[in-house]
């Protein structure tokens, strides 16, 4: 028997395993039961001092703590969880001899405060500035602080924890990296060059300079109480986004292969896509033709017509631009089928992951073909008369689901959409 | 991880090259700094710290737009430059059929800091002036808001998008010396493989920045007091950073026929891998199993990015000396080290060595470095990051 490809000729890549870790918990049971309870996992931030921001909740992965803390530290931990459990599911290769390369989503690294601030503090001056930290920033003493914050760190520590093949690759397409992960993944597998792949977004980054950021660029939901009530995509009254932590990992294995060594297949990655928009740093091109484009392109690259999506799980960040974005889109894209497509965003409750929300949602889209039930979108009290989706507001769907787009748009113009299906279709 | 090339796999040429650095910019004014084996270091600004400084460049002809170049740090700036550049020498620059579906691979660092406004947070928290809000009050009055996306890793890729009009795909890796490799090796198999027709590689450092030099300063990785080429700093290691931008057009054989573009070299192989650096030698060892991979004779040329930084350094030593036919150029010495541009500069000089028909000559005294007088038609770039990451190229004359 030759070995399954798709519709283009090319092998088939599978899921073999899924591993997930947010605000709402860690693991595929517990978060996708609150997910479809439609629980929150947004809080006021007690990690660091709130005094002064304009924003002070956030989805923070509270229960997972790491020392001394760092925000690629906590990261580390995040994907590593994740992938323990996308592993232990996948069960594939022995221990720490994963058959495959690592393609890791991570957010950017750098000094953070607290060894900003030791740092200054070692000068033993009151008065001093960058040259005199320069002066004291060698000799032994802060000798982890260079590998802590190298930019190839954590995917460095994943490759030697689970022993991938090969130079892992750290990626970012901002808030589209986790889908970029997984995507580099699947076209390595369709060259033939791996048989599985470790495709693993994660972020650990909830910091105060981190805040600040996307607070100066007015992107922050600023409804600071309730926190649960702050993200709401498709609403009128939405106001931004809500920053988040989690990390989301999937096992892709060809289909021969997982079929070969008599793998549980969990679902199907039928078909990605990208295009760039070259409009603004932050802002869509008006006309929205990248998204339209990345979309389209994800479709003939899994080889299905519109017709044959029947759920989208959003990018839905809550921001007032992206939701009306999106839908002006997605309409363009789906035309008279579009009121037939249940769509939801997982941000209602678990926030934005940014570096890992591609991956985290993609899993959340695995269990919604698995479990044939659709998460809700949370704090859909006032629907935006002008974005006519048709929103699973509020309580989970049941619904018949056989192929899902999820989709990611990021700061940069990245856009990248993925298709996931429950079989080869 | 690199299979054997299927069959029907793409030949994939360089049909542009950008370079920007302390040696100048564009391909002849780099050709004719290495045969003068000229070296720009400022061992001032940065004393007792050693750097190669960008050479004077007006940013204007590669962005024309002053609000463009306001919303870059500096290494976005060298970057998009680069890539600039490099699409006007591929001679794709304003074809907008060509750039809207070209791949863009970026190796990205990031992170440039506002120095006077962490100096003023520092400052006072060292007074004993800082409460509990004190660090987020300052960063919501102090941080301009436009510095974020200046120093964020994907937005030089979201630069080069917005003022050249690249905007296929565009994915930023990340991971100092390494991403760069895997920039190229991605790139190449995906043209090989026919996912892609044509790609823009590269990458941009800054050197010049005072919170790098504390970063690598962490782990001792500086050079300091005296500049000295790479292969003599045995008695003290370390890099002098540098301030480059190199970006390659990448595109296979029918495609650049088709349209009529003139390459430089093809680039046959980028292979890479991850030693885990816990025993001597593993850095010596992950190079040997890399070498066969590329298919080459006891002879040739090699360029390497070879840092100065030890052990790296000795290890890639090692290596380069079981290879005794290989005439070795080490970019270093000239480039200073310029982490993710490290390789792309090495592919770049190696696709423009075999275009003008020869190897720009040895700058070493100590003898690693030998001259070469015939033309080459096949070099092999070399990187093995400071810290982590090995890999490498081959690039070939056109047959």
């Amino acid at each position: 028997m030759s070995a399954p490809r798709d519709k283009l000729g090319r092998p088939i890549v599978v899921v073999t395993g899924m591993g997930v870790v947010t605000s709402l918990g860690a693991g595929k049971t517990d978060n996708w039961t609150r997910l479809t309870a439609g629980e929150s996992g947004i809080r006021t931030v007690t990690r660091f001092p709130i005094d002064g921001l304009k924003t002070n909740m956030a989805g923070t992965v509270d229960f997972v703590t790491v020392e001394p803390f760092s925000s690629t530290g906590l990261t580390e931990r995040l994907a590593a969880m994740a992938t323990e459990e996308a592993l232990e599911q996948a069960d594939i290769g022995g221990k720490a001899d994963f058959p495959g390369p690592l393609f890791l989503a991570v957010a950017p690294v750098e000094v953070e405060w607290p060894q900003r601030l030791e740092l200054g503090r070692a000068v033993g001056r009151t008065e001093f500035d960058y040259g005199d930290m320069l002066h004291v920033s060698g000799g032994g003493r802060f000798t982890a602080y260079h590998r802590r914050f190298m930019f190839g760190s954590v995917a460095s520590y994943l490759a030697e924890k689970f022993g991938t093949k090969g130079s892992p690759i750290s990626l970012s397409t901002a808030c589209a990296s986790g889908a970029t992960a997984i995507q580099l993944g699947v076209e390595a597998i369709r060259r033939g060059e791996a048989d599985a792949a470790l495709c693993v977004g994660a972020d650990g980054s909830v910091n105060p300079e981190a805040m600040v950021r996307f607070s100066l660029l007015s992107a922050l939901s600023t409804q600071n109480d309730p926190p649960r009530a702050a993200s709401k995509p498709f609403s009128k009254n939405r106001d931004g986004f809500v920053m988040a932590e989690g990390a989301g990992a999937m096992v892709l294995e060809s289909y021969e292969s997982a079929m070969a060594r008599g793998a549980k297949i969990l679902g199907v990655v039928a078909g990605c896509g990208e295009l760039t928009d070259s409009f603004h740093r932050t802002r869509s091109s008006p006309d929205g033709k990248p998204i339209i484009g990345c979309m389209r392109k994800t479709l003939a690259d899994a080889g299905l017509e519109p017709e044959q999506i029947d759920h989208i799980n959003a990018h839905g960040t809550a921001t007032p631009e992206n939701d009306k974005m999106e839908y002006n889109t997605t309409a363009v894209v789906f035309g008279d089928h579009l009121p037939k497509i249940p769509v939801s965003s997982n941000k209602s409750m678990v926030g934005h992951t940014i570096s890992a929300a591609g991956a985290v949602e993609a899993v959340f889209s695995l269990l919604t073909l698995e479990h044939q039930r659709i998460p809700p979108t949370i704090n859909y009290e006032i629907p935006d008369p002008s974005i006519l989706f048709d929103v699973v507001g509020n309580t989970a769907r049941d619904a018949k689901v056989t192929a899902v787009m999820s989709n990611s748009f990021g700061f940069g113009g990245q856009n990248a959409s993925l298709i996931l299906t429950r079989e080869p279709l | 991880m690199t299979e054997p090339k299927s069959a029907g796999a793409k030949e994939v040429w360089i049909t542009g090259i950008g370079i920007v650095s302390s040696l100048g910019e564009g391909l002849d004014a780099h050709w004719d700094a290495l045969n003068e084996k000229k070296i720009n270091v400022d061992d001032k600004r940065f004393a007792p710290h050693i750097v190669h400084p960008l050479a004077p460049v007006s940013f204007d002809a590669q962005i024309p737009k002053k609000g463009d170049q306001r919303q870059m740090e500096a290494w976005q700036r060298i970057g998009t430059y680069a890539a600039g550049l490099a699409l006007d020498s591929a001679g794709v620059k304003g074809n907008k059929e060509i750039l809207a579906r070209m791949d863009m691979i970026v190796a990205a660092g990031g992170g440039e800091r506002d120095i006077a406004v962490d100096a003023a947070i520092l400052n006072a928290d060292a007074k004993g002036n800082s409460g509990p809000g004190f660090l987020n009050e300052r960063l919501m009055n102090d941080l301009r808001p436009t510095l974020f996306l200046a120093q964020l890793s994907n937005l030089l890729a979201g630069n080069i998008a917005i003022v050249h009009g690249v905007c296929g795909t565009s994915r930023t890796f990340m991971g100092e010396e390494a991403a760069s490799i895997d920039a190229a090796r991605i790139a190449l198999a995906r043209i090989e493989s026919g996912q892609s027709d044509i790609a823009l590689v590269g990458a941009a450092h800054n050197g010049e920045r005072m919170d790098l030099l504390i970063l690598y300063e962490f782990g001792d990785f500086n050079l300091t007091d005296k500049f000295a080429p790479v292969w003599q700093r045995e008695d003290k290691s370390g890099f002098a950073l540098g301030s480059a931008g190199c970006f390659l057009v990448l595109e296979s054989r029918e495609h650049a026929e088709a349209r009529g573009a003139k390459p430089y070299a093809k680039l046959t192989k980028v292979v890479a891998d991850l030693a885990q650096r816990k025993q001597p030698g593993a850095v010596t060892r992950s190079l040997e199993a890399l070498w066969p991979k590329l298919g080459v004779g006891n002879s040739g040329s090699l360029i390497t990015g070879a840092t100065g930084a030890e052990p790296v350094t000795s290890d890639e030593k090692a290596f380069l000396r079981q290879h005794p036919g290989f005439a070795i150029r080490a970019t270093g010495t000239m480039f200073g080290h310029t982490l993710e541009t490290q390789f792309p500069l090495g592919l770049a000089l190696a696709a423009l060595s075999i275009s003008r028909g020869a190897l720009f000559p040895p700058n070493d005294p100590t003898g690693l470095e030998v001259e070469k007088a015939d033309s080459p038609d096949q070099i092999v770039v070399v990187g093995a990051g400071h810290w982590q990451g090995e890999g490498m190229a081959l690039v070939e004359a056109i047959k």
